[in-house]
């Protein structure tokens, strides 16, 4: 657990410095303790986010197994999953985050930072 | 088990196979001998607007309140309010039953436009919901709502087919007794993404068909492992009190049979059925219109509330306005009865609803009134709602239900006049009595008559009578059979008159012989006297004559004696004269 924060850390500390280049984006993963998906989803988002958003996301992190009454409140059926809280509308995204390009569709990342065909 | 055994079906199969835990659905634990297979998962299967959902919330309501059971609903299509509503249109109150720990509702939001995949993932969500929800309750029932949602919802087929897999797995291994939803798949699939090959144990599937613009509600046992069950589709009903399903194949004919005999009232009827019919028995009245049938229904209504019974009088073709307007006319006075209270009126059009929820109608009436006996006027008027198999079966289930209760029915049917002996909607087999009503037309008048056509275990009269409506109720006739046949109406008092005339004239021959006898017998007493007194003054004759006779015998026997005494010698002679002087 303390490995998973750790690597969420640099995000939090960037939350408060506003990007210029967008809006702030708060993003809150679910997972079910280690398993090897939950820890590849981590580390596949510290990639995401370090490369197209630096400065300007936090990701909370929230392990189901130690809190499972959180599910309900986000609509949580499957794990791990990626939820943009910020900005609106609401984004979910199942999977452990491997397909980059996806990923960067489902936070609709892409179309800002390239336009679209 | 032997195939004759298909009423004790439900004893057997619970000890051989599955364990059973009972739904609380009324008909679906008879028709499955005990409910839903015990820690196990049943699929219940059906197209939009089945009646899926409400299975399942009947499913765990009932097992919260009834069977100390409390449940988990995982809902995937339905939002907490929209539930919480449906359950309120069967009588459920869910808050409640949350609020008192007994049932978790747990409605699941997926919108797919607001997700997508990425790569490996598992269903640990849905898992440590129910999981959380099961262990809050302590949960013994779970429903998942419409599990193929996820299916859709989420790109990766093979990974939810291995989640769903793995969630069936575990809640059997938590020993819950699940319903999982299916909507139906195209070509005949019983689910869209074929879940049916994950549940095992038993399949259900419901189904909504409207066939000549009515609908009706079917539900069909497909599978039932290690457990008999019944094949037919069955009808169901969605209530205000939850499901109902009708089991009429399964159900055993095991209605008592009673040796009290209930009178229907009127004169001359009930002997016509030796004394009256069998309480709890089933009495159909049938005959063309105008026959007189309501009449007798009435008449039999009337009579069981004058021995202060209960009675049920539903109509379909008349208000209870009409009904106690019209049998006041012929003298039956039904308005005093439902002022106190023993008879209840209701009058129904048949066609404003389908025939289960007519059905369902009768029995919540028969529950509120609790009659002894009930009249169903008129269920000819029910084959304007469904097709005739369909009305057959409809109606064999109302009698059972009534006989099932102890109810002396009385039903009406209309049949049209036609050659042959009629045919009542196919359920002659069911009816005990069945009085027929006809119309003979003669003489420029129609007249009333009735027969009973068949009265089970009753020495019943073979004598068609005829039936009058008169001001103080119905009154049977005997027969009149003149040189033609049956004579009725006019031509009855015709016969009778000319049978009186005759009678009359032969009075007079009679008195007109007794007045030749009496005057014979004057003359013979006369002619008797005079010959008496005649032999008396004969008697008299003789008598003067021996008189006579005994005279001159006497005088005779004094000439004797002088003589003699002349003949004796003359020394007695001195002593004589001598004696004689000293005399």
């Amino acid at each position: 657990m303390r490995d998973l924060d750790a690597g969420t850390t640099p995000g939090h500390e960037a939350d408060t410095e506003l990007d210029e280049n967008g809006p702030p984006y708060q993003l809150r993963l679910y997972v079910a303790g280690q398993s090897p998906k939950s820890l590849r989803a981590v580390e596949n988002l510290r990639l995401v986010c370090e490369e197209h958003l630096a400065g300007r996301y936090s990701v909370e992190l929230v392990d189901l197994l130690e809190n499972p009454q959180l599910a309900r409140g986000d609509e949580i059926i499957a794990v791990p999953t990626l939820v943009r809280k910020l900005p609106h509308p609401i984004r979910r995204i199942i999977g452990d985050l491997s397909d980059t390009e996806k990923v960067l569709v489902g936070l609709q990342l892409r179309g800002e930072d390239r336009p679209g065909p | 088990m032997t195939a004759s055994a298909i009423g004790r079906q439900a004893a057997p199969a619970s000890s051989i196979g599955l364990a059973k835990t009972p739904t609380g659905i009324a008909g679906f634990d008879e028709l499955t001998g005990g409910g839903l297979p015990l820690g196990r998962a049943a699929l219940v299967s059906g197209g939009p607007g089945a009646g899926k959902t409400l299975f399942g919330l009947e499913f765990l309501v009932r097992g919260a309140q009834d069977f100390d059971e409390p449940g988990v609903l995982l809902a995937f299509e339905e939002s907490a309010d929209d539930l919480v509503d449906n359950a309120a249109s069967l009588g459920f109150d869910l808050p409640a039953l949350e609020a008192s720990g007994r049932l978790v509702v747990d409605a699941v939001r997926i919108d797919p436009a607001e997700f997508i995949t990425t790569g490996d993932f598992d269903l640990e969500g849905v898992f440590i919901r129910l999981a959380a929800a099961i262990q809050q309750v302590g949960a013994k029932r779970v429903v998942l709502d419409t599990v193929e949602v996820l299916f859709a919802a989420l790109d990766d087929e093979a990974v939810v087919r291995a989640e769903f897999s793995r969630l069936l797995r575990w809640l059997k291994d938590q020993q819950l007794t699940t319903v999982i939803t299916g909507e139906r798949g195209r070509d005949g699939q019983l689910t869209r993404f074929g879940i049916e090959e994950y549940v095992s144990d038993c399949v259900i599937v419901l189904d909504h068909r409207v066939r000549d613009e009515l609908a009706t509600r079917r539900l069909r046992i497909v599978k039932y492992r290690g457990s008999s069950h019944g094949t037919n589709e069955y009808p169901f009903l969605i209530r205000d009190r939850g499901l109902s399903v009708w089991p009429l194949t399964a159900v055993a004919l095991t209605y008592g049979a009673s040796e009290e005999r209930v009178s229907l009232g009127g004169v001359g009827l009930d002997e016509m059925v030796g004394g009256g019919v069998f309480r709890g028995s089933t009495v159909l009245i049938s005959g063309t219109a105008g026959t007189g049938k309501t009449t007798l229904a009435a008449q039999a209504a009337d009579a069981a509330c004058a021995r202060g019974e209960k009675v049920l009088f539903v109509s379909f073709e008349e208000s209870p306005a009409q009904i106690i307007r019209n049998m006041r006319s012929v003298g039956i006075d039904l308005g005093r009865w439902v002022d106190a209270g023993l008879l209840r009126l209701w009058g129904e059009r048949a066609t404003a609803f389908g025939l289960e929820a007519h059905l369902d109608g009768i029995e919540q009436l028969l529950d509120e009134t609790g009659p002894s006996v009930a009249v169903l006027d008129a269920i000819g008027s029910l084959s304007h709602v469904g097709a005739g198999a369909q009305v057959s079966s409809m109606l064999a289930r109302e009698l059972d239900m009534l006989k099932s209760r102890g109810i002396t029915a009385v039903i009406t049917s209309l049949t049209h006049e036609g050659p042959g002996e009629p045919r009542d909607a196919g359920i002659s087999s069911l009816v005990d009595t069945w009085l027929l009503l006809r119309n003979t037309e003669s003489d420029g008048e129609r007249n009333r008559l009735l027969f009973v056509l068949k009265s089970r275990g009753t020495a019943h009269s073979n004598q068609v009578r005829e039936f009058l409506l008169s001001d103080d109720g119905v009154r049977l006739l005997d027969v009149v059979v003149g040189p033609s046949g049956i004579l009725t109406g006019s031509g009855r008092a015709r016969q009778l008159a000319e049978s009186d005339a005759a009678a009359a004239g032969r009075g007079a021959e009679l008195q007109r012989a007794e007045r030749v006898y009496r005057r014979q017998a004057a003359e013979v007493e006369a002619e008797i006297v005079l010959l008496r007194e005649r032999l008396a003054s004969q008697r008299e004759q003789v008598e003067g004559l021996a008189v006579e006779a005994t005279r001159d015998g006497t005088a005779r026997a004094a000439v004797q004696t002088s003589v003699a005494r002349l003949r004796e010698p003359a020394r007695d002679r001195d002593r004589d004269d001598a004696d004689g002087r000293d005399d």
